[in-house]
């Protein structure tokens, strides 16, 4: 690095104070993992403080292992096996690992937010670091061995390392873990781990790789029957006439046909039969056969961020108060915006109930099993006691996608079926028309500056409608919603402290004097919507990172210097500095305002106007033509998720002609203590990836009957000949830092290179997400 | 309901369902082969591939009728974990995947592109994997596995 990259650290500025904010509804405070309840006991732990919730010794030679946590496609449950092997001195192969299961494991809550290890790893580790510590105390005590001399190998105890002829099982009976957590046992520190911190194959992946019934799409069950919901277009909506006629001749597809059954409840209307094929094909007409009052038709506009800023709100501001700018001080603002995006699983939803003996059993893809009981016993009007659910692996989950919906089609049928196994398998064109979508935001930041160009009052406004709509959080089912006597309409609170949701780094890490994020938070949306991967901070860090790279350039900075300048955080710093080193920032073909090359030729505007860009950069300012015609660029982003999880530094290099290609992306990431490097680095790439996609192709349609993009090609996502090469590193990560949650890390700050290298490319900045053909045209005829 | 004869993974077959069913219901649901996966029943994600007569094929838009005498490959057929394919191997060996679900169409995909194209290129190798969908961003390693099983092979066979 130069002199000229890494001037000295700024003081830190402080955090926003959050303001106080009501608890969300159905959210144990204790169950999200964030903050501690207790002084002594992590909340996971307070709520589930058992130790035998959590470890046991079933057989000689087994040791079970029960995480709450899922498998969602991330790795956890390879990552918890190491975690729990590490703190009991035992081979990762003796784990029988359960999971997600409201008979069998604690409950988690959510397996969401990036929070598995931060919160679920950690509490698993304080407990098998218990359990370990109360079988060496338990040897000491009966056979008299110095306590400090003792240690466990691979579930044997041993003397000074010699054998004692004792281990975990001949001493079970003899160790009671119906006791109590007490959290006080220390763990290992880094420099003894040997399985923690070392990458490990993916205990999931072979399964799948030879074709086995690894997912819950692909359970069988003697007696199954098939169903597929006629979904109510809209919560409210109500059937005024079927014709059944229509419907079952369908089924008969020009002969015998399978038979069908049409279910109805109130407006819950379903076709099941014991012929996938045949309730697919019904199910793909039902759908004309149904004629719905009480649909108002939507306007195409809805589909636009911009619609929400004409939307009744509810309001709050956090952090600084509003401060007058003295005379003369310079202002600046710009405006930045997204559509609604799906999840866009690979898979469409699917979950499998079974009503027998009075009691329910259901398997589903969902995030948390114990919410979603509690929501199904809600809307079954059945004893939670009654029901058990099971996690089963689904497509790569994202966020709250048609998993707990699907699994609840599942139980309203099987409840209405006792004795018979229902499998309900959403549509494609249902999954993308109806699994909740991320709303829509609009993002302004505005800065006012101090006389060396570095902003000394910064404001960010959101625009936003919910990004938390789960069952659990006071968001319904859609089968509730349609049978008889529906629930209302689930409360609006979202909170705008930290970590938010929304407003979900929306407070820039970097040190400036005054910080305050102003929130509209938007009740009424067109569509249901709830979180994906990263929730606002998506668009929140694009909108910040995109807005100091125009800052930058105005100040005649380089864009890795310019934030070193403003950033006080060490951890930060080291990120932003390393992916600088790996990407060789700046690019020889790239000279950078302030190595002198480029020369800054932004012109500052004379005053900001809303939504207008504070300065054009030139298409020489660093990245212009390439070879064959293409403009080629490369930016840098930076986030720490949440201000509060991993830390992440992206550099893209781009080209442009008509489309945006990425064509190489490095990355930086701390996240403290990482447990299986190579699955850490799996998680950052896969981010990445999204990221792009969601940057440059996603975007959710709508027409007057709701979502239009009901297909891969309406709702186009990355394909492999899209993808860059990618350059992934972890700075630090086998340390005595907390492990930090590391899967939704690197979205944002991949939108935002991605912007920061196309505004360099280009000469002109694209501020509306996905930047495609049609906005890089636009772009241009503005140049 | 008529019978349609086929061979699946080396074995012949009887099917008794309609001749407009799909192949990937026969699949899954007639002979228990649940490798191949629905995605989206348009021929737009690559989840149901298989080889019919060695050529990629969506099975969720193939009627049996279609595919009556033909041979049918799909994962189950590729490798098994005591005997796998090189490109299950391969993708192993690179972990390339996340949650899975859209591997064994890619893995058939890759397959059919070997066999008539042993040594590709990086680029080769994206196009020929355009008609698949990952989601979860696992392409960066699924193409350098692509790549190990290609040179594991060619390197085989020049032995």
């Amino acid at each position: 690095m130069s002199d000229k990259t890494s001037p000295s650290a700024p003081t830190r500025s402080p955090r926003l104070d959050p303001l106080p904010n009501p608890p969300l509804p159905g959210l144990d405070p204790g169950i999200t993992g964030e903050g501690r309840v207790g002084a002594t006991l992590p909340p996971l732990l307070a709520q589930n403080p058992r130790l035998d919730q959590w470890v046991g010794f079933p057989a000689a030679g087994q040791v079970r292992v029960s995480t709450g946590r899922v498998e969602i496609g991330q790795g956890v449950l390879t990552a918890m096996r190491q975690i729990a092997a590490e703190e009991l001195d035992i081979a990762p192969e003796r784990i029988v690992l359960r999971t997600g299961d409201t008979e069998l494991t604690p409950n988690e809550g959510y397996t969401a937010g990036s929070q598995s290890i931060q919160f679920g790893g950690v509490a698993l580790r304080l407990v098998c670091a218990e359990v370990r510590g109360l079988f060496l105390d338990r040897a000491a005590a009966s056979f008299g061995y110095a306590r400090a001399d003792l240690a466990v190998r691979d579930g044997a105890i041993v003397y000074r390392g010699e054998p004692t002829g004792h281990d975990y099982w001949s001493l079970a009976g003899a160790v009671d873990l119906s006791r109590s957590a007490t959290a006080s046992t220390p763990v290992k520190r880094a420099a003894e781990y040997g399985i923690v911190g070392r990458s490990a194959p993916r205990t999931d992946l072979a399964a799948k790789v030879f074709g086995e019934a690894a997912f819950v799409h692909d359970m069988a069950m003697d007696g199954m029957v098939h169903a597929r919901v006629v979904r109510q277009p809209r919560r409210g909506a109500t059937i005024a006439s079927i014709d059944e006629a229509a419907i079952r001749r369908a089924a008969a597809r020009g002969g015998e046909g399978a038979p069908i059954e049409i279910v109805r409840d109130g407006n819950f209307l379903a076709i099941v039969g014991t012929d996938e094929t045949v309730v697919e094909v019904v199910a793909a007409v039902a759908p004309g056969h149904v004629a719905w009052d009480g649909v108002d038709p939507l306007s195409p506009f809805q589909e636009e961020a911009r619609w929400l800023l004409q939307q009744p709100s509810l309001d709050r501001e956090v952090g600084a108060p509003a401060a007058d700018p003295a005379p003369g001080q310079i202002r600046r603002e710009a405006t930045f915006t997204r559509m609604n995006l799906s999840h866009a699983s690979v898979a469409p939803s699917c979950g499998v109930a079974l009503y027998r003996d009075g009691k329910l059993e259901v398997w589903t893809h969902s995030q948390g099993v114990y919410p979603l009981r509690a929501a199904l016993a809600r809307t079954l009007k059945l004893d939670p006691a009654l029901i058990t659910v099971h996690h089963a692996q689904g497509p790569g989950c994202y966020g709250h996608n048609g998993a707990d919906d699907a699994a609840a089609d599942a139980a309203v049928i099987a409840m209405r079926r006792p004795g018979v196994p229902v499998r309900v398998r959403w549509r494609r064109e249902e999954e993308f028309g109806f699994e909740p979508v991320s709303t829509a935001m609009v993002t302004t930041v505005r800065a006012t500056l101090d006389a060396a160009g570095r902003p000394a009052d910064w404001t960010t406004e959101i625009w936003s409608g919910r990004h938390t709509n789960r069952p659990g959080s006071g968001g319904n089912l859609l089968a509730a919603e349609a049978l008889p006597d529906p629930p209302g309409p689930p409360p609006v609170t979202e909170s705008s402290a930290q970590p938010g949701a929304g407003t979900r780094n929306g407070e820039p890490l970097y040190a400036f004097a005054a910080k305050r994020i102003s929130h509209h938070l938007i009740p009424e949306t067109p569509v249901r919507t709830s979180s994906l991967r990263g929730l606002g901070a998506t668009l929140n860090v694009f909108a910040i990172e995109s807005f100091v790279d125009e800052l930058a350039a105005e100040a005649g900075a380089d864009p890795v210097a310019y934030r070193l300048s403003i950033l006080a955080d060490p951890r930060a710093r080291a990120v932003v500095e390393r992916v600088a080193q790996m990407s060789g920032w700046p690019a020889p073909s790239q000279p950078s305002p302030a190595s002198g090359g480029g020369q800054a030729r932004s012109q500052p505007s004379p005053a900001s106007g809303g939504g207008q860009p504070p300065f054009e950069p030139s298409p020489a300012g660093g990245g212009g033509q390439g070879g064959g015609g293409a403009a080629r660029g490369r930016g840098i982003g930076f986030a720490q998720y949440k201000n509060l999880a991993t830390y992440a530094a992206i550099v893209a290099e781009i080209e442009v002609e008509e489309v945006i290609r990425v064509t190489r992306v490095w990355c930086a990431a701390d996240g403290g203590l990482v447990i299986n490097p190579d699955g850490a680095i799996n998680q950052l790439e896969g981010g990445i990836i999204q990221a792009i996609s969601w940057a440059l192709k996603e975007g959710v349609r709508l027409d007057s009957a709701g979502i239009s993009s009901r297909d891969w090609e309406s709702y186009p996502v990355i394909r492999f000949s899209e993808v860059p090469e990618i350059e992934c590193e972890l700075v630090n990560p086998v340390s005595d830092n907390p492990p930090l949650g590391i899967g939704e890390a690197t979205g944002g700050p991949t939108v935002a290179a991605i912007g920061n290298a196309v505004a360099r490319a280009l000469g002109t900045r694209i501020r509306d997400l996905p930047m495609t053909r049609d906005r890089v045209m636009a772009a241009l005829l503005k140049t | 309901m008529p019978t349609t004869s086929l061979t699946v993974n080396g074995r012949a077959v009887s099917v008794g369902a309609d001749p407009d069913t799909p192949l990937l219901d026969v699949l899954r649901n007639h002979l228990g082969l649940v490798g191949a996966k629905f995605g989206c029943g348009l021929e737009q994600c690559g989840c149901c591939m298989v080889l019919v007569d060695g050529k990629p094929e969506k099975s969720c838009g193939k009627a049996l009728s279609a595919v009556a005498g033909k041979n049918i490959l799909t994962i189950e057929g590729l490798g098994t974990p005591r005997a796998p394919h090189p490109l299950q191997q391969a993708f192993l060996d690179e972990q390339a995947g996340q949650c899975g679900y859209c591997l064994p169409g890619i893995l058939i995909t890759a397959k059919a592109l070997l066999d008539h194209n042993p040594a590709p290129s990086r680029a080769e190798i994206a196009r020929a994997l355009d008609d698949n969908i990952c989601r979860c961003g696992s392409h960066a390693r699924i193409l350098r596995a692509v790549e190990r099983a290609a040179a594991q092979m060619c390197g085989e066979a020049g032995r």
